[in-house]
């Protein structure tokens, strides 16, 4: 066993790109969740995501078309919870959970005849200048244009949150629905369009993990990514830095316990394999206590049906 | 005539709503003048809730039309109706608890407006109306009295050409009131026309230029309110004449049932108000009224008599044991009960029924059978009686809480209580926002117990509620509370100074 095997900048880049579908998910939801909607189909549009995008990814040799395409398929399975949820009035936590199950499955038939392909490949972008810095150029500044996307993404969703007219209506309809609808807000339109959002980030998250992270399809192969990522947005108390923070802790125990494994640390491999769920649970339940009294956080309408009143 | 047409501003006619068998708006024709104030006036489910939401674009009628400004006015949601110049400024806030009121104010806006200039416009008019509020709280922590500010301010900032205002004095002190009426009026003066719904006839005297009466969902008549009496305005309202409780006669005053002594208690929040020198006691057959302009400390001091918040420097004394360490299920075992002022959500459970909002306060086990079961026979004709007595209007004892409107769901809470029979009755607001009539009803409910030997304290910040019917007055200034007097002695011009700390 030696630890100086492991470079520390290698270690942070791919961190970075094994947090990334998390990143994306998890972003994704958030909106979702801040509009008042908890779609626990996330594991599910993730996976049909992941399959879409390799898929195409393969039939079209390119790698940006397959997430294009995932991205696609995951908002057009959101779209069957949205109306599910916002038209039929459906229990969102059963219709959420149906969604993840449906989505495996159709995922397994559908990629069936495309697991063993290897998938197109992806181009990394190096900024000019400043991937010369040594150790974070290498970390933050050699990536694809899916890692720089889902950073930017962060800090546009916490402005659009924070500082736009239309975060604040989003914010408002979460917050109490009656309230909005009594103002004159479309509590269903803007729900909507949120939940086709969180569909379309869970979806290009998953085709990161089959046409980058991995890459290649297998069966399942989100292994819980999804609910990675809802627990994130709970744990950052729906703020996108801290999720953000969150996912990369994530991420960065992953590739940790594998550079351990692959370098013979004495640890029990199940304890290894557990180490970045533990870690990422602690690490948020600390933040979440640390916060000031009177959690702000959750919006008020989480997971409760609109009905218009007259 | 051509120049009565010419001032119209809006116009109704023949306005229609059902719901389900209901026939909440029956061929309602109503005409407001430009530069007026028009009250609605009528009971608890009359049908002036459901007619100004179709003029506020929030429901469409069944039929019928209306015109504003001499055009066909039919507002398909409430966005609508504000780019056309109505306003409004609801019952029940329309604000979002966890949001700064700086960000509700903007949320109701539908331009996007700078940050500054919206600040700046915000702090002109709160500075001409003398609408005082901390833009940077949030409202979850603020009073009723300031939520409504922030209401009032967010409805002027659009300049509406007709303001509807939906018992916008119910939460408010005479002096906040008048306030309020000089804004209003020089609103009015400045071209705009206001529909105001109140069920406090004497302010509508005071203020309004024209009354409509709406009854069972159908216009009794226009009046001239300043050629009417209050009282005969109240008797065409419910259609029958009206009476007004006595104060309780207090025969058993030697036997004191609750004396109260603190010396701080501290907020919750950074925004509550922080308790100070606080010397009450109640006597059997007495109701001690308790006044003050709002958020001045009646929340937090009705927190620690129920026992919701728990201090070791407060001492109570209930009938000789010191129970300042119980919390509110234990002081209603022995004999308590409580009303607070927000019925959902604290005094209600919105999602359970009647039956079941009856069944949460049961202190004496009366719905109890052996071995856990419910006893409901019993619950039902308990709830059942409270609906009767109270004139609650409900379609029954499986409606939802939420189902019933503030007034009525007010009634339903007060009569749970006073059904328990208390030895002593703590109430935070009786009569807000209910109609005449069931204030009348629920003031002489409360005075009723009293006489057959209750103690009572009355939290209002309806004065003239507090001077009917308390044999002393006490009011909250900041904290503190001033000490009791009777009520024969005390001078209404002494009450300003007192309330406004003066007397400290």
């Amino acid at each position: 066993m030696d630890l100086s095997e492991i470079n520390f900048a290698v270690l942070v880049a791919s961190l970075v790109v094994a947090s990334t579908p998390l990143v994306l998910a998890a972003l994704g939801e958030l909106i979702v969740e801040k509009s008042g909607v908890l779609n626990l189909g996330v594991e599910g549009m993730m996976i049909i995501g992941a399959v879409t995008g390799f898929i195409v990814g393969v039939e079209t040799g390119s790698a940006y078309i397959g997430m294009m395409a995932a991205a696609m398929a995951g908002a057009l399975l959101s779209l069957l919870f949205a109306f599910i949820i916002l038209i039929m009035q459906a229990n969102q936590v059963a219709s959420g959970l149906a969604l993840t199950i449906f989505g495996l499955g159709i995922a397994a038939l559908m990629g069936h005849p495309y697991t063993g392909i290897k998938s197109p490949q992806i181009s990394t972008i190096s900024i000019p200048f400043i991937s010369e810095i040594p150790v974070l150029g290498t970390m933050f500044f050699q990536h694809d244009l899916i890692v720089y996307l889902s950073l930017i993404s962060v800090l546009v969703i916490w402005y659009f949150l924070n500082r736009m007219r239309a975060g604040l209506i989003l914010r408002s309809v979460g917050e109490d629905h009656d309230v909005a609808h009594s103002l004159g807000y479309r509590v269903v339109t803007i729900r909507f369009l949120a939940i086709t959002f969180g569909g379309a980030m869970a979806g290009v998250g998953g085709g990161y993990l089959s046409l980058v992270r991995v890459p290649q399809w297998t069966e399942g192969m989100t292994a819980g990514a999804g609910w990675i990522a809802l627990a994130l947005v709970v744990f950052s108390g729906w703020r996108p830095f801290r999720l953000l923070i969150g996912a990369y802790i994530f991420g960065g125990i992953t590739i940790l316990q594998l550079n351990l494994q692959a370098i013979g640390v004495n640890i029990n491999i199940a304890l290894l394999s557990m180490a970045p769920y533990l870690a990422t649970i602690l690490a948020l339940v600390v933040i979440s206590i640390s916060r000031f009294r009177g959690n702000r956080g959750a919006p008020g309408c989480l997971g409760r049906s609109f009905v218009k009143i007259t | 005539m051509n120049n009565k047409i010419e001032n119209t501003l809006f116009q109704s006619r023949a306005i229609n709503k059902e719901f389900g068998n209901v026939r909440a708006n029956n061929d309602i024709s109503i005409n407001v003048r430009s530069s007026q104030i028009h009250a609605l006036l009528g009971e608890n489910g009359a049908g002036k809730s459901t007619l100004v939401k179709i003029i506020y674009g929030l429901l469409q009628p069944d039929s019928g039309s209306m015109t504003f400004l001499s055009e066909e006015y039919s507002p398909k949601s409430p966005k609508d109706a504000r780019a056309l110049g109505v306003g409004m400024v609801f019952q029940h806030f329309s604000l979002f608890e966890p949001l700064t009121a700086f960000e509700n104010i903007l949320v109701g806006l539908d331009k996007e407006l700078g940050e500054k200039e919206l600040h700046a416009s915000v702090i002109m008019l709160s500075e001409s109306y003398g609408l005082e509020v901390n833009l940077s709280s949030f409202i979850g922590d603020l009073s009723a009295g300031e939520r409504q500010r922030v209401e009032i301010i967010r409805a002027l900032i659009q300049k509406p050409k007709l303001l509807i205002m939906d018992e916008p004095t119910s939460v408010l002190t005479p002096f906040e009131c008048e306030s309020l009426f000089k804004t209003l009026k020089k609103l009015a003066s400045e071209g705009t026309s206001i529909l105001y719904i109140s069920h406090k006839l004497k302010e509508i005297a005071d203020l309004c230029d024209t009354a409509s009466v709406l009854r069972k969902g159908a216009i009794v008549g226009e009046y001239d309110p300043k050629k009417m009496t209050p009282r005969e305005l109240g008797e065409i309202m419910v259609g029958q004449s009206l009476f007004e409780p006595k104060r309780p006669v207090a025969a058993n005053k030697s036997n004191k049932v609750l004396s109260v002594k603190i010396n701080e208690v501290k907020p919750d929040t950074q925004f509550g108000v922080t308790l100070k020198n606080i010397d009450l006691a109640v006597y059997q057959s007495e109701i001690l009224g308790i006044g003050g302009v709002a958020g001045n400390g009646q929340e937090e001091l009705m927190q620690v008599l129920t026992g919701e918040k728990k201090d070791r420097n407060v001492s109570i004394k209930y009938m000789d044991n010191d129970i300042e360490m119980l919390n509110p299920r234990e002081r209603r075992e022995i004999g308590l009960a409580f009303a607070p002022e927000e019925r959902l959500g604290h005094a209600a459970v919105g999602n359970l029924n009647l039956l079941e909002n009856s069944l949460i306060t049961d202190p004496k086990k009366r719905f109890q059978m052996k071995m856990g079961f419910i006893d409901f026979s019993e619950l039902n004709e308990y709830t059942n009686e409270i609906i009767e007595k109270f004139n609650v209007k409900t379609t029954g004892v499986s409606a939802l809480a939420s189902s019933l409107s503030g007034g009525n769901l007010q009634k339903f809470v007060v009569g749970r209580e006073i059904g328990q029979k208390p030895s002593l009755f703590i109430v935070n607001q009786p009569t807000w926002g209910v109609d005449a009539l069931s204030a009348a009803n629920i003031r002489q409910a409360i005075v009723d117990i009293a006489n057959t030997g209750a103690a009572i304290i009355l939290i209002s910040q309806d004065l003239d509620e507090i001077l009917e019917i308390s044999n002393k007055v006490a009011f909250l200034t900041n904290g503190n509370l001033s000490i009791p007097t009777n009520t024969m002695d005390i001078k209404t011009d002494e009450i300003g100074a007192i309330m406004g700390g003066i007397s400290d």
